[in-house]
């Protein structure tokens, strides 16, 4: 069972996507590592680490595009889970700093000692250990998700008002976590790490490790994510995004699927903000910032929502021009992110790669139309991307993504 | 010798304070052996001097005093006159302690100061309490009597006494018996002067008041010390009540600003279902316009400066609007029914908006100057209100009161109205609703345009302003019910005073997160906000 629960993942999108993932998480660190420096192969440290964070937004994205583009729900609050993840992997580097920190206290991190506190507060017992961050790292943010799922989808908050208080939920937790008493470090949150299950956290093989891992987890995620939209879990859920009271009518219990779905999607954003954290060696509470978590959505919409590889694909790609504009043109970035989301939502409502697939499956059904002319008798198939079919049974035959309906939102 | 002087002034004290004072101006040679005595004999004799001195109650000899205490009284050695002397190259300039004009110049050596100690000061600063006490101005005479409040110094109590008997502006009297009664308090008179005192003070009931009140309480016994607890208790009530009074004052002045700020988007958002994620950046662009309006007055006309808010508004509103109606027409329009999308893209103009004017003005703070008539403040009781906020919250009433005459009684109004309710409908009627459409967009953006005006007096002017105010802004739309301009109001002025009490128990950013808190939950109870709409125009 589980095999064809993994098989249904496959098709022949996915087979690329997973490839080149596998020749990425392989050749970078072996780049890093074995290439020696000043050849054509070596990749440099700093690429190394840029690219890390690339894949941990991209694992953020792949958590929007499955709660957005499979649900309907649009979350603007995603980076509330992701920085919760990167909390929960920041308090274990934290207790792993020990007596290195400038005061030296065994127990205490810095900023405690410096804000005159006697003990450990409660919340920090067990972050020690790292089994036990690494629960935290899905249980708060899956926690966190499932009350505030539980809530809303019961009462049936829907659409913008969803989206809305989604947003207040990130900036009151903005709000908490810039206040020293809360015990995360304030203003200045959690940095200056030392090492990550005994490892340096600032040598090359360390960082070649936390990049395999960032891969590793994306590529697990997106199977999950892939085979769970393709089950028939999935299709109840396309279903809730396109027409929800019609799938209640028929007997769904539509706010149980929407809060499996935003509660896994949640912890996937969670672990996307553990693996960020050590990357990027610090945590702050600027990462809870409501602009985040809807620059977030606009990586999805760009790559594509609905479509999973977009989704990774529009992380990947936004996040290299914001990268290459803040370093050549500082000044014109805000104006190229904002035009960005104004372009894309007028011109390009399916992203690019749903644009991509409709025109290739336009093309192919122009060429098959042509051959039936020409007097071949195989009938042209009928059109499976044409924007109202329903949710189709002929899944597996044919490029998915493309033939998904938009929302109707 | 000195003596027997001191015997005849203690005489002549006795006389002035039986003659009660004078406010007339005296003849200077009178006082005139007075000012020299200061500087016979060692500090007690000064001590005794100054006390005739103050005994005459002639504010003529104020100057004198004043310089004694700074130092700057002088005996020349011929003669003993004392001079008011200043350093003068290598001597002093010599001034005339009474009539105050120059009297010459003397050497380094031909003078020498009159030694104060600290005791001498402090005899000098009631001295003078007392003395100005007596002066023609009543401002003086307040001021003087709120010192010895502060000071409670025994030693005043004559000086008040005398003072009172003489005081015509009730306003005075007012202040100079608190005054007499703080200092009667901490002086060892009798009970009965001392329940009187208490008696006062219960009636003055500010935090001063209690505070001088509770010292009592706790040093005094017997009768005085029930009369005070009572008092205490008193003052307690009445202070507690004008504080739950300044809260809501405070509440309503936040509501104010959040009704500003959310007004316009309950026109866009409530009555067209338009996400407008640039509202924000509406507000900042009003306020930026205030910036610049006042920048060329300043530069150009000066005299208008006082009138520069009222020059800013229609600029403001027609700034806002067209850039509001412009945004409708090229981006809104084609997202109608997809909000969603519309909130994603209207982000993104207000991204362009932000770096546009970072680029224009620079990111710092802009500075927006207060007109003399919104600053200051004013005393209402025991709370204190100023003029910015009240004109703010006068501001924000008139705006909703406009805005509700605009769609109630023209016929624009209508036409929005009927292009929300049932937009084909109104179509087939005639109504140009594309038309409609973008003029609704452009009004709500206006709005938000001279909320900035007003916002720019109380906040910092800069390319982030309207981001500060987005979350808030969508939270009392959507907590007022949306559609519904009283919704609107009432949400608006309900969040600013929940947020105000909360402050004191919890500060002021835990009171904003459990807000916060609270209408996610309440979202949870009433997703369709406090008023919400019914029947069919719930699903259009």
């Amino acid at each position: 069972m589980m095999t064809s629960f993994l098989f249904r993942a496959m098709d022949t999108r996915a087979g690329i996507f997973l490839a080149i993932m596998a020749a990425v998480i392989i050749l970078v660190p072996a780049g890093n590592l074995l290439a020696p420096e000043g050849s054509a192969f070596h990749v440099p440290n700093y690429a190394v680490t840029l690219m890390g964070k690339y894949l941990t937004y991209a694992l953020l994205a792949l958590a929007v595009d499955l709660v957005w583009g499979y649900c309907g729900i649009l979350s603007l609050g995603h980076a509330a889970f992701f920085a919760l993840g990167g909390y929960a992997m920041g308090m274990y580097l934290m207790r792993q700093i020990g007596t290195r920190g400038v005061y030296g206290d065994p127990n205490l991190p810095d900023f405690m000692v410096f804000l005159n506190w006697q003990e450990l507060p409660w919340y920090w017992y067990g972050f020690d250990m790292f089994w036990f961050a690494a629960l935290m790292v899905l249980l708060v943010p899956g926690f966190l998700a499932f009350v505030f799922g539980w809530f809303a989808f019961r009462s049936r908050v829907t659409g913008v008002y969803l989206s809305i208080i989604t947003q207040a939920l990130t900036y009151a937790l903005l709000l908490a976590f810039f206040r020293n008493d809360m015990g995360f470090g304030g203003n200045n949150g959690l940095t200056d790490f030392k090492d990550i299950l005994g490892f340096d956290i600032q040598a090359d093989t360390t960082r070649a490790g936390l990049f395999a891992a960032s891969g590793v987890a994306l590529v697990l995620c997106f199977i999950v994510c892939r085979a769970l939209t393709r089950s028939k879990l999935g299709k109840v859920l396309v279903a809730v995004r396109d027409a929800e009271s019609r799938t209640r009518f028929l007997g769904y219990r539509v706010e149980h699927y929407k809060l499996f779905v935003w509660t896994l999607s949640a912890m996937m954003a969670g672990i996307a903000g553990a693996l960020y954290v050590p990357q990027v060696g610090i945590i702050n509470p600027g990462e809870f910032a409501p602009a985040n978590s809807i620059e977030v959505v606009i990586w999805v919409a760009v790559g594509g929502r609905g479509t999973l590889v977009g989704a990774v694909l529009g992380a990947v790609l936004v996040n290299f021009a914001k990268t290459w504009f803040t370093g050549a043109l500082p000044d014109i970035w805000l104006f190229a992110l904002g035009g960005l989301f104004v372009f894309v939502t007028l011109f390009l409502p399916k992203g690019i790669v749903g644009t991509v697939s409709q025109g290739w499956t336009a093309l192919r059904q122009r060429k098959v139309s042509a051959a039936y002319e020409e007097g071949s008798d195989e009938p042209p198939s009928a059109p499976p991307h044409s924007p109202g079919a329903p949710a189709n049974v002929t899944h597996s035959k044919r490029a998915p993504g493309a033939a998904e309906p938009q929302p109707a939102e | 010798m000195s003596l027997l002087k001191s015997f005849f002034l203690l005489i002549g004290l006795m006389i002035c304070t039986l003659s009660g004072p004078s406010f007339a101006q005296s003849d200077p040679e009178a006082l005139r052996p007075l000012i020299n005595g200061l500087a016979e004999g060692k500090y007690a004799e000064t001590e005794k001097q100054i006390g005739a001195l103050v005994a005459t109650g002639d504010p003529a000899v104020a100057p004198a005093l004043e310089a004694l205490g700074e130092g700057d009284l002088y005996a020349r050695k011929s003669d003993g006159a004392v001079f008011i002397a200043k350093k003068a190259g290598k001597g002093y300039a010599l001034t005339d302690p009474l009539t105050l004009e120059p009297a010459g110049e003397a050497g380094r050596r031909e003078v020498s100061k009159i030694k104060v100690n600290n005791k001498l000061r402090r005899v000098l600063r009631s001295a003078l309490g007392s003395l100005t006490l007596m002066a023609a101005d009543p401002q003086v005479r307040m001021t003087a009597a709120e010192a010895i409040f502060k000071a409670r110094d025994p030693e005043g109590i004559e000086a008040l006494d005398a003072a009172l008997a003489a005081e015509t502006d009730d306003g005075v009297r007012k202040v100079m018996e608190e005054a007499r009664a703080a200092a009667v308090l901490n002086s060892d008179l009798d009970d009965a002067r001392k329940l009187e005192a208490i008696e006062t003070l219960s009636v003055m009931g500010n935090r001063d008041a209690l505070s001088l009140l509770i010292g009592v309480q706790s040093s005094a016994g017997g009768a005085v010390r029930d009369a005070a607890t009572q008092a205490v208790t008193k003052i307690q009530k009445s202070i507690a009540a004008w504080d739950a009074a300044q809260n809501i004052w405070y509440g309503l002045s936040l509501g104010s600003v959040l009704l500003l700020a959310a007004i316009g988007l309950a026109i866009t958002f409530g009555v067209m279902g338009v996400i407008n994620m640039a509202h924000g950046e509406m507000v900042m662009i009003g306020a930026y316009v205030t910036f610049v309006v006042q920048e060329l007055i300043r530069t150009s006309a000066p005299g208008l400066f006082d009138y520069s808010l009222l020059i800013a508004l229609p600029l403001a509103f027609l700034t806002s609007g067209l850039i509001g109606v412009a945004i409708e027409r090229g981006v809104i329009r084609w997202l109608y029914g997809r909000p969603l999308e519309t909130l994603l893209a209207t982000w993104g103009i207000s991204l362009i908006l932000q770096q546009a004017v970072r680029s224009i003005f620079g990111p710092t703070n802009r500075e927006v100057g207060n007109p003399d008539w919104m600053s200051g403040a004013f005393e209402l009781g025991q709370m204190t209100i100023t003029y910015n906020r009240m004109w703010i919250i006068v501001f924000a009433m008139l705006v909703f009161a406009g805005l509700m005459l605009v769609l109630k009684k023209t016929p624009f109004g209508l036409y929005t109205r009927a292009v929300t309710q049932n937009r084909r409908m109104a179509a087939s009627m005639g109504i140009r609703t594309p038309w409609v459409d973008a003029m609704t967009f452009g009004l709500g953006s206006g709005i938000a345009g001279i909320a900035g005006v007003a916002l720019s007096q109380i906040d910092n002017v800069s390319p982030n302003l309207g981001q500060g105010y987005i979350i808030d802004s969508f939270m009392v739309v959507v907590f007022g019910g949306v559609g519904n301009l009283w919704g609107t109001l009432v949400g608006a002025m309900t969040l600013g005073i929940v947020n105000k009490f909360l402050e004191p128990y919890a500060g002021a950013v835990l009171g904003k997160i459990f807000v916060l808190v609270i209408i996610i939950l309440f979202i949870q109870k009433r997703p369709r906000g406090l008023f919400a709409l019914k029947g069919r125009a719930v699903e259009a």
